[in-house]
């Protein structure tokens, strides 16, 4: 087993857990910068994105890259805490994102999230059951660039149309682009709510993001 | 209601004599000689798609949600708590949207029920979400990862002392109690006693009683409107009882979405032995709900194998041979799966077209799967039913509905074996869209 951001990268896009959890471990024990090793996770996260838009890695795959990441994440924060050096990474943007007033559903929305944030953005999460009011909260308080909705039920749609409206009423709706994905939503939903985009999955509102920050 | 030879019956015997029970409605005191005919010209319209034959038209069935006590004007708070305003709601909702199946209200569920038991499996109005807003699943890791030899070894013991007590706050104390299967000889049935004894294990079976008073309630005002409705307006109960793909149970009720499927690379090999277990108990499952209904088809909603679930690999290996084992179990005894198959399953079709799989004893009912493709592979092999969009029947116009149903019809209805439904449950839709979608489907579904 080779030791370097390079074989980490690989073993994260190859999904081989233990393997990656190993050699960052190493890594990091061996001096490797915090931020190299971060790097590398997201190389290796973004094959995992390229084969989940291929059609070759699913949900579970999607999920366990997430996984995988969020354990060297604490190892690298743990490194960080001991011996505080370096700023924060620079982000593309700001994303904030929520699934819809009366759905509580947030396995989706989570997988949009982490996909979000190990491609550079910096998401918000407003969490579920979110309220119209919340979401023009977050954009106002974060100045953020981008808005996501979450919404698995047809009940769903009144509050993503509402919640366009009320960020027009606050004078926000030229200043964000609107995404909206879940099982429930199409392009015929996007229309009816108002919202700038529709996404079929969450790789499809990482490339949505990209494309609005102008990345 | 069966031969006595039952046991001795091949499974197309079986499969003869319950289509001729759900043609018979023995119990059922129709209203009229009329009433009855047009229930016997359902249950055939309906027998016919099964088995691959040409009806007189498409036969109509819809998959419904919280639609009928939101177009009646009742919350869905009050549906699952006034069992009145749901009897009220589901007996127009019938009457104004007749189709050739009886739309049930029992899916609804007894809030107080769950109210009772302190349930947390879900949020339903009132208890976590509005009052106009349908229950929901909360998703949490019932069965931990390191749970699974439990499981394994006994399920019901599982059931009994790990999982009732997390999913429902009354039952707790559950988890206090000794496993049943010490109950043998005399000396050893104090320690167990006693630990029945405890103040919250009585009072967890004390609310399990109430639970039990509440149910009863519920179901004679629900089981009442049922069957008052089969009475009088002719409309044939389609669910004859239900059940659940292997996977599922372990991916939706017990590790979750996230557990399942980190599951699949952690811990392949406990899950393949939970699936081969929860075989046997999802067939007896279909076969013990089947005895309260008069049809032959057992309701199976399917989740986690569908398109971008899981890679066809894993489908292949994960989903589909105990699955498969659960329908073809079904299908031995006679019985006929009745696959609500939500998401899209474009990419699994030539599963479900499995050789080993008898010709015309299922229905696939599917969600936002390509109708015309499903047509392809399946043709010739099962029925299939769906599919007009829910988003189409929420924003859509009439025209629009009317315009996909001719279409699908078209395209699909062919020379038999297929049966007009909705895709997703509704509950939130608008009235016209619904007529227009009954009235296409009688209009443009009619054979030669």
């Amino acid at each position: 087993m080779e030791t370097n951001t390079k074989s980490l990268a690989e073993a994260i896009a190859e999904l081989r857990e233990e393997e990656a959890l190993k050699i960052a471990r190493t890594l990091l024990d061996f001096g490797t910068k915090p931020i190299d090793l971060l790097d590398a996770c997201r190389q290796g996260v973004e094959v995992v994105g390229q084969r989940f838009e291929k059609g070759e890695y699913f949900l579970p795959e999607l999920m366990l890259a997430g996984e995988v990441l969020t354990q060297i994440s604490g190892m690298v924060k743990e490194k960080m805490s001991q011996a505080p050096e370096e700023g924060g990474v620079s982000r593309l943007g700001k994303v904030v994102l929520g699934t819809v007033k009366g759905d509580i559903h947030d396995i989706g929305k989570n997988i949009v999230s982490f996909l979000l944030d190990v491609n550079g953005f910096e998401v918000i999460d407003i969490g579920v059951d979110a309220p119209a009011e919340k979401f023009v909260e977050a954009v106002r308080q974060h100045q953020a660039q981008v808005v996501g909705m979450s919404c698995l039920l047809t009940l769903a749609y009144e509050p993503m149309k509402e919640t366009v409206e009320a960020l027009a009423a606050a004078g926000l709706r030229d200043k964000v682009r609107i995404m909206i994905g879940g099982a429930a939503t199409n392009d015929q939903v996007r229309a009816y709510t108002g919202a700038d985009a529709w996404g079929k999955d969450a790789v499809e509102a990482v490339n949505l993001a990209r494309k609005w920050v102008g990345r | 209601m069966f031969p006595e030879n039952w046991k001795q019956m091949a499974p197309d015997e079986k499969y003869r004599a319950r289509v001729e029970a759900w043609l018979e409605a023995k119990n059922v005191a129709f209203s009229s000689e009329e009433v009855r005919a047009a229930y016997r010209q359902r249950v055939q319209r309906l027998v016919d798609a099964i088995e691959l034959k040409k009806p007189d038209r498409v036969p109509v069935t819809l998959m419904v949600g919280f639609f009928p006590p939101k177009y009646a004007g009742v919350t869905a708070q009050e549906a699952m708590y006034d069992y009145g305003k749901l009897a009220e709601a589901f007996k127009k909702f019938n009457r104004d949207f007749a189709t050739d199946s009886l739309t049930t209200c029992v899916l609804i569920g007894a809030g107080k029920v769950f109210e009772i038991l302190d349930l947390q499996l879900y949020r339903w109005p009132g208890h976590g979400t509005p009052p106009d807003t349908p229950y929901q699943c909360v998703e949490e890791e019932y069965m931990r990862e390191d749970e699974y030899d439990l499981f394994i070894r006994d399920p019901s013991d599982f059931w009994l002392r790990y999982y009732l007590p997390r999913i429902f706050g009354a039952l707790k104390p559950c988890s206090m109690m000794m496993p049943l299967t010490d109950l043998m000889e005399l000396p050893f049935m104090g320690p167990f006693m006693v630990m029945m004894g405890l103040p919250e294990v009585q009072q967890a079976f004390e609310k399990l009683l109430e639970a039990g008073r509440a149910a009863m309630e519920w179901i004679q005002t629900a089981g009442a409107v049922e069957a008052e409705n089969t009475a009088t307006l002719g409309l044939p109960g389609l669910f004859g009882g239900y059940t659940k793909a292997p996977f599922d149970t372990l991916g939706d009720t017990l590790r979750g979405t996230r557990g399942i499927m980190l599951d699949i690379f952690r811990r392949p090999d406990k899950v393949l032995a939970a699936l081969d277990r929860l075989v046997p108990l999802a067939i007896d499952m279909g076969l013990h709900s089947s005895q309260f209904g008069g049809s032959p088809c057992i309701f199976i909603p399917i989740h986690k194998g569908a398109d971008g679930f899981l890679s066809r690999e894993a489908f292949a290996k994960f989903y589909w041979p105990s699955f498969k084992a659960v329908l073809l179990g079904l299908i031995n005894e006679g019985l006929v799966p009745l696959v609500f198959v939500e998401g899209s399953y474009n990419q699994r079709l030539d599963f479900l077209a499995d050789p080993d799989l008898p010709k015309g004893r299922i229905i696939w009912l599917f969600d936002q799967t390509d109708m015309v493709k499903a047509r392809q592979l399946l043709g010739g092999k099962a029925c299939i039913a769906g599919n007009v969009p829910l988003a189409l029947l929420k924003v859509g116009s009439p025209q629009d509905v009317r315009a996909y149903v001719k279409d699908l019809v078209e395209k699909v209805a062919g020379e038999g074996g297929f049966i007009l439904s909705n895709g997703g449950v509704l509950d939130d839709i608008k009235p016209e869209n619904l007529r227009a979608m009954i009235d296409a489907a009688f209009e443009y579904g009619k054979y030669q």
